[in-house]
């Protein structure tokens, strides 16, 4: 008897390790996710290695709601784990996905997910070659949480990571901030907001190889993700012991991002994005690297918009659009909405 | 966006920056206390003070409900949801805040109690609507602003016969508080006033002539956004000039004398005055904070929830009081920036991002300092 | 004290608005404010108008920010 997707729900013996698990894996994981290595059935997955250096990164995905506008926790996922490996300047090739689902939740709903999440790795040229199922009890979850893992090869020479960034640098970035947060936010109970503003959820790899292409020696990337661009910074501004500083109005932000955040008392430089870059290099380098990402369909707004400077406090500072300064300093707890 | 857009613009800021560079009398030291938060907030969020002359100083005032709710209030609110289990209805600004035992709302939520972050008092009223089988009170703080919507809520609960909708108020008077900050005995060398926006909108330009005339000090009534602060900056400047002490309206688009009539008339109906009530930092101000009137106390918290008032000290050291009453700046705090971080508050001024502190921290912590 | 911003009135339906800041939409209670109309600009706080804004009020402001400006015949001062 087939896997009535249409109208079941995860139920616990989906998790238990016998014929209904394997059953699910068979008729809704592994025949979306399909790839060589799937179909070997096998626990873990046995590939081969190039010579040379290696990335691995990790992600959880605990996303609420689930389907949003631009996308959803599948295709978040593969984008996210996706991003994390070419920050550090390699070619992702193969992910891992854990499941752990909440008894109830609508089989049909977990098949669009997976659906989504395979055009994405599809999309991004990545397989899912291993990966897990388990399920909790009802009330115990959020529907579906989903971890995923990433592993890439860098390419010789290439050299990025968080500690590079030198006094003069550049700082760009690939496109408008704050469209994945406000597309959430829109969606959330108690905040509903009508707007076209849409997730910007994407693979960022092919843009990094074009970049790294046309400036080999870029010194920093990292998407700013949870925290927005103000977090980004100001963890980069650790690392490599430096300052920023900012200029306002260099930053692209969509006047609809703009306008829910001045509706809810948000500052989008504090909002998520899931598929833009921060890329930190020379200053003789900028203009290339802006031409290179500015080619690419991912980073058409793609802009300078600061520069790295010496300061022992490590801040990140910014001239605003109105002529005075003011520090960006990291996000404290939560970003929540206010009346005052 | 239109009417925020045009008065933020740069070459405007500069050009007003001068005129005030101009006429500020070097011989003077201008010391104009934003009475209120959102204020705070703009003029730190835009870098105002860089484009000040050094004679021109903005004294941050206690504007901030968040900031003078005193933290016993907290408490019975947060012994209304986790003795009484109730829901409990809150705007974010008060998610933070630390009550007694420093537990804030976020962690009594996390402890699971049913804290709810709402935006509007309509979303309040839903939640009530959709759950007829528990008790749902709106955790009402803010000042005349804040307070109309309040008061529709109750309106609305009333009419459609709302059983398990209640409200546990401590809306604030703004007046009450100027008159409380001019007549303290430590008096702080404020020389005139950039009046709140938006409370203005709904109690008036006149309401403030009494207090004008009675101190002698010149309020200007100020827009919200930057070019807003400092166009009203220069008019207080020219008015302190010329020995002016009246009241001027910088923010005619939304601010009249008589104010939002229909809103006054609204808050008169469902509210009614407290004799005196406990404000953090300027201690027992009477007539300053409002309370349900005996034909809506059904909706009264207070009432359906009796809780036990402790009264809660602030943290030692902590100069919330003094800095809400601008006699003392963030910087003059030993426990700022060292015990005392937006991530760990010890006081309201902190955790509220328009408080003085928060707003120092995040945007100009280290003006001084370069 | 309080966050309020300026929104376009869209659509009226008896004490409930939808208004529009920047393209984003939203609805808001009408209650407070008499005689609105599509087309009109209203102060936004906590999901309600507070108040409508003076179109002629905003225009005579921005030309008084244009005016104090303005140098008579005083030399540039260093600021």
């Amino acid at each position: 008897m087939k896997l009535n997707i249409k109208s079941g729900k995860v139920d616990m013996s989906h998790g238990s390790g016998g014929r209904a698990m394997m059953q699910l894996i068979k008729e809704l994981f592994a025949k979306h996710l399909d790839n060589e290595y799937l179909r070997q059935g096998n626990d873990g997955a046995c590939f081969p290695v190039a010579a040379g250096r290696m990335v691995m990164a990790s992600d959880g995905h605990v996303i609420s709601p689930l389907f949003f506008p631009g996308g959803d926790i599948g295709s978040l996922a593969v984008h996210g784990t996706v991003n994390d490996v070419a920050m550090s300047g390699a070619k992702p090739l193969y992910l891992s996905a854990s499941f752990i689902l909440e008894e109830g939740y609508p089989l049909a709903d977990l098949e669009r997910i997976v659906m989504s999440m395979a055009e994405a790795a599809k999309s991004a040229g990545v397989s899912v070659i291993t990966g897990d199922t388990k399920v909790v009890e009802q009330g115990k979850g959020d529907g579906v949480f989903i971890t995923t893992t990433g592993v890439g090869t860098v390419p010789a020479g290439v050299n990025i990571s968080g500690e590079r960034a030198q006094v003069g640098d550049a700082i760009l970035i690939s496109g408008s901030i704050g469209d994945h947060g406000v597309a959430i936010l829109s969606k959330r109970e108690n905040l509903e907001f009508e707007t076209t503003i849409e997730s910007d959820s994407a693979a960022l790899h092919g843009l990094a190889a074009n970049m790294i292409q046309a400036v080999p020696d870029i010194h920093c990337l990292r998407d700013p993700t949870r925290g927005g661009l103000a977090t980004t910074l100001n963890e980069l501004a650790q690392q490599s012991a430096v300052g920023v500083q900012l200029n306002e109005s260099a930053i692209p932000v969509k006047p609809q991002v703009a306008a829910a955040c001045e509706l809810l008392g948000l500052d989008p430089l504090y909002i998520a994005n899931e598929g833009k870059l921060i890329a930190i290099c020379s200053q003789a380098d900028a203009e290339n690297l802006l031409s290179a990402m500015r080619d690419h369909p991912l980073g058409k707004e793609a802009a300078i918009i600061g520069t790295v400077v010496e300061d022992t406090h490590h801040l990140v500072q910014m001239e605003t659009r109105f002529g005075g300064q003011r520090v960006v300093d990291f996000l404290a707890g939560e970003q929540l909405p206010r009346i005052c | 966006m239109k009417y925020i857009d045009e008065f933020r613009d740069q070459a405007q800021a500069k050009a007003i920056a001068a005129a005030i560079a101009r006429e500020a009398r070097p011989e003077h030291h201008y010391r104009l206390m934003e009475f209120c938060g959102g204020h705070t907030h703009a003029i730190f969020r835009y870098g105002v003070p860089d484009l000040m002359p050094d004679n021109v100083e903005f004294v941050h005032g206690p504007g901030c409900p968040v900031c003078v709710l005193p933290i016993g209030r907290l408490d019975e609110a947060m012994q209304m949801v986790e003795k009484h289990e109730v829901i409990l209805c809150t705007y974010g600004d008060m998610m933070r805040v630390p009550g007694g035992k420093r537990r804030s709302l976020m962690q009594a939520k996390a402890d699971g109690a049913d804290v709810r972050m709402v935006y509007s008092t309509q979303d309040a009223l839903k939640i009530a609507r959709d759950h007829p089988d528990k008790q749902v009170v709106f955790f009402a703080i803010g000042f005349e602003t804040t307070t109309p919507p309040t008061a529709v809520a109750i309106k609305h609960a009333k009419q459609e016969g709302l059983k398990n909708f209640s409200v546990f108020c401590n809306h604030l008077l703004t007046p009450a508080a100027l008159g409380a900050l001019l007549d303290a005995e430590t008096q702080v060398a404020i020389d005139g006033f950039l009046g709140p926006s938006h409370v203005s909108t709904i109690i008036g330009s006149a309401a403030y002539e009494p207090f004008a005339q009675k101190y002698n000090k010149p309020i200007v009534i100020a827009g919200f956004e930057p070019l807003d602060v400092m166009q009203s900056t220069l008019m207080a400047i020219r008015l302190l000039n010329d020995g002016r002490n009246i009241v001027e309206n910088e923010y005619t688009r939304a601010v009249t004398p008589e104010g939002n009539r229909k809103a006054q008339a609204l808050m008169s109906e469902v509210f009614e005055l407290r004799d005196t009530f406990e404000w953090r930092g300027l201690g027992l101000i009477p007539e300053s904070a409002l309370k349900l009137r005996h034909e809506f106390s059904e909706f009264d918290a207070e009432m359906r929830f009796p809780v036990q008032a402790q009264p809660v000290t602030d943290v030692k050291g902590c100069e919330c009081p003094a800095i809400l009453r601008g006699q003392k700046k963030p910087q003059d705090c030993k426990l700022f920036g060292t015990v005392c971080t937006p991530e760990n508050p010890m006081g309201s001024c902190m955790v509220s991002s328009e408080g003085a502190c928060a707003a120092h921290w995040s945007y100009g912590r280290f003006r001084g300092a370069a | 004290m309080c966050l309020a911003i300026p929104a376009e009135v869209l659509v009226v339906e008896g004490d409930v608005a939808q208004v529009s800041v920047g393209g984003v939409k939203k609805e808001v209670s009408i209650a407070l404010v008499d005689d609105v109309n599509v087309g009109d600009y209203l102060l936004i706080h906590v999901g309600y108008a507070l108040n409508k804004i003076s179109p002629e009020e905003a225009q005579k402001t921005l030309e008084l920010f244009a005016e104090a400006g303005m140098l008579p015949n005083e030399p540039e001062a260093a600021s």
